[in-house]
């Protein structure tokens, strides 16, 4: 019944292996293998987002994912987007400057898809901020704070990549 | 001195924690040998149980033990989760039991509990437990359960009424029998839930050489948590410590006490090991208690000038199989009808049903939402066959700001006479039309009209009482490094208690919130605490921090007046330092935390207790009423029924603001509940009660693009309950939601003649509804 493979990744630049029951999911084995517990897991349906990652810069539902499908791929997950220990990432400041978050919990799979989006979309709408989110759920903040913070955030990327 | 913090729009001192990842959430513990649970639940709603095999699953790879009902400990095979919150009105309070054996509810019950090394052994083996079941019909509708001959919830009682009370005051036949206009119409709210983004967790593990049992659980309420682990489990109260770690997300269903809570510590102390059980989504839905779910049948009368002479009528309210939390809700929603609104005489008659479906408990707005949507949609009633306007009729009607503080004539829910202590109603309903721009709105709509766009406007005011008693306590305490920390009882699940209370206690020290550390939910910091819900936190935490942080002040000053030498009125507290007021010398707070510390043989200064701290248990004499107006303004398209909220203006006052920026949040936040409610969330169930719609594909959140930016004004009348002046805020914002949002989608559809008495207002009802037109 158990089927075992080796699944070697890279999570926010550090290498990783690992034997793994193959219908591990991506999730578990993030939160679970590699104590990466800053991805959550909302409804392992693929609906809430709250266990989106970035697989190769893409956003992935790592609830619907295995384990074993990651192999060889590079994920960033909320740990890794800060650019060091002391400092918080653009995004992750207007986070925090504009009330983005309040439980938390589903504050990673919001930060990764926006990381996406605003790096494909680095001057959006508020309507096109919204849909872009439109598959993250949050029960707490009405979604204002998130798309304030997403909208300053944009600004900020941009003059930071102005200067 | 540094900046004031109290009232100041700081940001939160919890996010950066939080931002990277670095949260601790009950399912991000991984304690040494530690194993998983999953539980066998009923997949029907009503079930006789003739036998439990569970040897399949027991002999399954990885699994080390399989609880049935049998294999409790004695003394808990029948034992029933504690009546929480009896009142006599209640005639058939069942209980659930922590794993049944004999007849199963509602479907979701828990029957057995897997324990093995993995979440993915354990829940293989459970299916692997065979359960032979003789299924029985069910109660599934309200209404219905009622009705002589329906299926019983729980087979072999008399019937399906649960509790049966009514309440009111003033002369309702000379009311009525005088009115200009009387008007009749039943109401429905349909059942809802609380649906936070983390489901409900716990962590349990047992010391054996300290004979200790430790439990995270993602509650609301660890020292209820506790209180009733204590009562059920026989164990003593100095061996249980019970921590709410990072909750991610409340809304009321994690306030109540569940069987999960009792079973993972029995079982991890049994097995003597780390049990951890994450409750799944499909479980949540399932087996987490909702709310809402009520039928009213109610009765406006008025003067010819608009003015209330009496409201009176009949409700029904859903309780499920089980009553944890007694009529807690319904009785709520009983003493909410009257509202901001003088009502001269008001009867409601309450029967409470029992059906085959998971337990209703508060779910954040707790029994409001559905009193408000019975009241408001009358009050749109009386005003449309007046001939007057939505707004008018209401301000005819509001309590004068100079009645304050007002007698209604009720007891409320803390068993204490209703009186609104505070509060500007007639400001607050102004203050809301004037940034929903109702005076400009007919204009908009006619030209809407002109370019066949519907738009309509509601507007809905409420009441709400809050920071509820009996206490929350804070422990104030300067450490020897010079850092203050704060600790309380209740859980914190995203309402920024550490940046709240930090604001309460930094000024007294004239430090910056960040010298200040809060600790929140765990019962090993604090000896008592009750728990956050009831919007109770700022008012009882808040206070009781104001009162400790003052003597911890006042102490400070004490001790430095010997170390300086110095007169006590001499000395004041700035930047985290006891000075001199006028010179140069000063003490600082971690040199006097030392010096109370004590050397041995030697007198503590100026005689004082040791130790630089402070523990209060604030007592609110009754709740603080918050109140609101909400004013929205919607587009309905009259093809597919999808309705745009174009324009949500919400006034609201919670007495004194803390940190506004906090509370604009919190109303926001609970908006989007609202809306869930008002347009969207629908939880299907057969006629049998089996739910059908068991995922965020079927039962729909509120997401981005439907949820509207809301346009929060504060209005400010402090309490006079509370030192700080505030009430609570966390649960306005879903209050007067769907009224609001309702008679906005019946304005858009006037041309249309249709009347909207429920809600949610789904798409498919819009187009029903037009089309019979």
């Amino acid at each position: 019944m158990s089927d075992r493979r080796t699944v070697s990744v890279t999570v926010n630049g550090q290498s990783y292996e690992r034997e793994v029951e193959t219908r591990l999911t991506l999730a578990d084995f993030l939160r679970h293998e590699l104590l990466l517990t800053g991805t959550h897991v909302g409804c392992e349906h693929g609906v809430c987002g709250a266990c989106t990652i970035l697989l190769d810069g893409i956003t992935a539902r790592s609830c619907l994912m295995l384990a074993v499908q990651a192999n060889g791929h590079e994920i960033t997950t909320i740990e890794g987007i800060a650019p060091n220990e002391d400092e918080l990432h653009p995004l992750q400041q207007a986070f925090q400057d504009n009330h983005g978050l309040q439980c938390g919990f589903c504050t990673p799979g919001m930060l990764t898809t926006l990381l996406e989006f605003l790096r494909d979309n680095p001057d959006p709408t508020e309507r096109e901020v919204r849909e872009a989110i439109s598959g993250n759920l949050c029960r707490c903040t009405g979604y204002q704070g998130i798309v304030n913070a997403a909208l300053d955030a944009a600004k900020r990327l941009q003059a930071q990549s102005g200067d | 001195m540094g900046a004031k913090m109290f009232g100041a729009r700081v940001p939160r001192l919890e996010d950066p924690r939080l931002l990277t990842g670095r949260g601790s959430y009950t399912d991000d513990f991984h304690l040494h040998g530690m194993l998983e649970a999953a539980f066998v639940r009923s997949p029907h709603s009503h079930a006789k149980i003739r036998a439990i095999d569970k040897s399949a699953a027991l002999a399954h790879s990885g699994v080390v033990a399989v609880y049935t009902a049998q294999d409790l400990p004695t003394h808990l095979r029948d034992q029933t989760v504690p009546f929480q919150v009896p009142n006599p009105a209640i005639s058939q309070p069942f209980q659930q039991r922590l794993l049944e054996d004999r007849e199963v509810c509602f479907a979701g019950e828990p029957i057995a509990l897997v324990v093995a090394e993995s979440r993915y052994a354990a829940e293989d083996a459970a299916t692997l437990v065979e359960v032979d079941y003789e299924i029985l019909p069910g109660a599934s509708d309200a209404k219905e359960a009622l009705a002589e001959g329906a299926p019983l919830c729980h087979a072999g009682s008399p019937n399906n009424e649960g509790a049966k009370y009514t309440v009111g005051y003033g002369d309702l036949d000379a009311a009525f029998s005088g009115a200009h206009l009387v008007h009749r119409e039943e109401f429905w709210i349909h059942r809802g839930g609380g649906f936070a983004i983390e489901n409900r967790a716990v962590v349990a593990e047992y010391d054996e050489l300290r004979d200790m049992v430790t439990i995270w659980s993602a509650t609301q309420s660890p020292f209820l948590v506790k209180q009733n682990v204590v009562d059920m489990l026989g164990w003593e109260s100095d061996r249980v410590r019970v921590i709410a770690p990072d909750v991610g997300g409340g809304f009321g269903p994690k306030t109540v006490y569940y069987v999960e809570e009792a079973l993972i510590p029995v079982v991890a102390k049994e097995l003597g090991r780390p049990v951890k059980w994450i409750e799944d989504r499909r479980e949540n839905f399932l087996a987490t208690n909702m709310e809402r779910d009520q039928y009213w049948d109610m009765e406006i009368a008025v003067d010819a000038d608009g003015k209330l002479r009496g409201v009176r009528g009949r409700m029904i309210h859903d309780t499920g199989a089980y009553m944890p939390w007694g009529i807690i809700s319904p009785y709520i929603s009983a003493t909410t009808v009257p509202g901001p609104y003088v009502l001269p005489a008001y009867k409601l008659e309450t029967r409470v049903a029992l059906t085959n479906k998971v337990a209703v408990t508060p779910v954040r707005g707790a029994g409001r939402p559905q009193a408000v949507f019975a009241m408001e949609r009358l009050m749109d009633r009386a005003a449309e066959k007046l001939g007057m306007d939505r707004a008018e009729i209401r301000r005819r009607n509001l309590i004068p700001t100079e009645e304050m503080p007002y007698s209604l004539g009720l007891i409320f829910r803390d068993g204490k006479p209703m009186t609104y202590d505070s509060g500007d109603y007639p400001k607050c309903q102004a203050e809301a039309l004037r940034i929903g721009d109702y005076d400009g709105f007919r204009a908009r709509q006619e030209a809407a009209r002109a370019e066949g766009r519907n738009i309509g406007i509601g507007i809905a005011n409420y009441v709400e009482g809050t920071g509820l008693g009996p206490f929350e306590g804070a422990t104030v305490r300067v450490q020897p490094s010079g850092r203050i920390c704060v600790y309380t009882g209740g859980g914190d699940s995203g309402q920024g208690h550490w940046t709240t209370l930090a604001q309460v206690c930094a000024d007294k020290f004239g430090v910056d919130i960040s010298e200040v550390d809060v600790q929140t939910g765990d019962t090993g910091t604090i000896a008592s605490g009750v728990g956050t819900f009831a919007s109770r936190i700022a008012v009882n935490a808040g206070s009781s921090v104001h009162l400790a942080a003052n003597e911890v002040r006042e102490k400070a000053i004490k001790v430095a007046s010997h170390l300086l030498e110095a007169a006590e009125e001499d000395l004041d507290i700035e930047d985290g330092r006891v000075v001199v007021k006028g010179t140069d010398q000063s003490v600082g707070l971690a040199e006097i935390a030392r010096a109370v510390q004590g050397m041995p043989g030697f007198s503590l200064p100026g005689g004082v207790e040791p130790g630089l701290e402070a523990t209060h248990y604030f007592s609110p004499s009754q709740s603080s009423y918050c109140n609101g107006t909400a004013v929205v303004e919607v587009e309905v398209d009259i093809e597919t029924g999808h309705v745009e909220i174009l324009n949500y203006a919400m006034a609201h006052d919670s007495g004194t603001l803390i940190n506004p920026f906090v509370v604009d949040g919190q109303v926001q936040g609970a908006v989007a509940h609202g809306v869930g409610n008002s347009l969207l969330e629908w939880m299907h169930y057969d006629d049998n009660a089996n739910p059908v719609s068991a995922t965020f594909a079927e039962y729909l959140l509120p997401s981005a693009p439907e949820t509207p930016n809301v346009d929060v004004v504060h209005v400010e009348s402090p309490t006079p309950i509370n030192p700080l002046g505030v009430k609570g805020a966390g649960e306005g914002g879903t209050i007067p939601s769907a009224a609001a949002i309702a008679a906005a989608i019946e304005d858009a559809l006037s041309p249309f003649e249709v009347e909207i008495s429920g809600a949610p207002v789904t798409p498919d009802m819009i187009v029903g509804k037009i089309r019979a037109a």
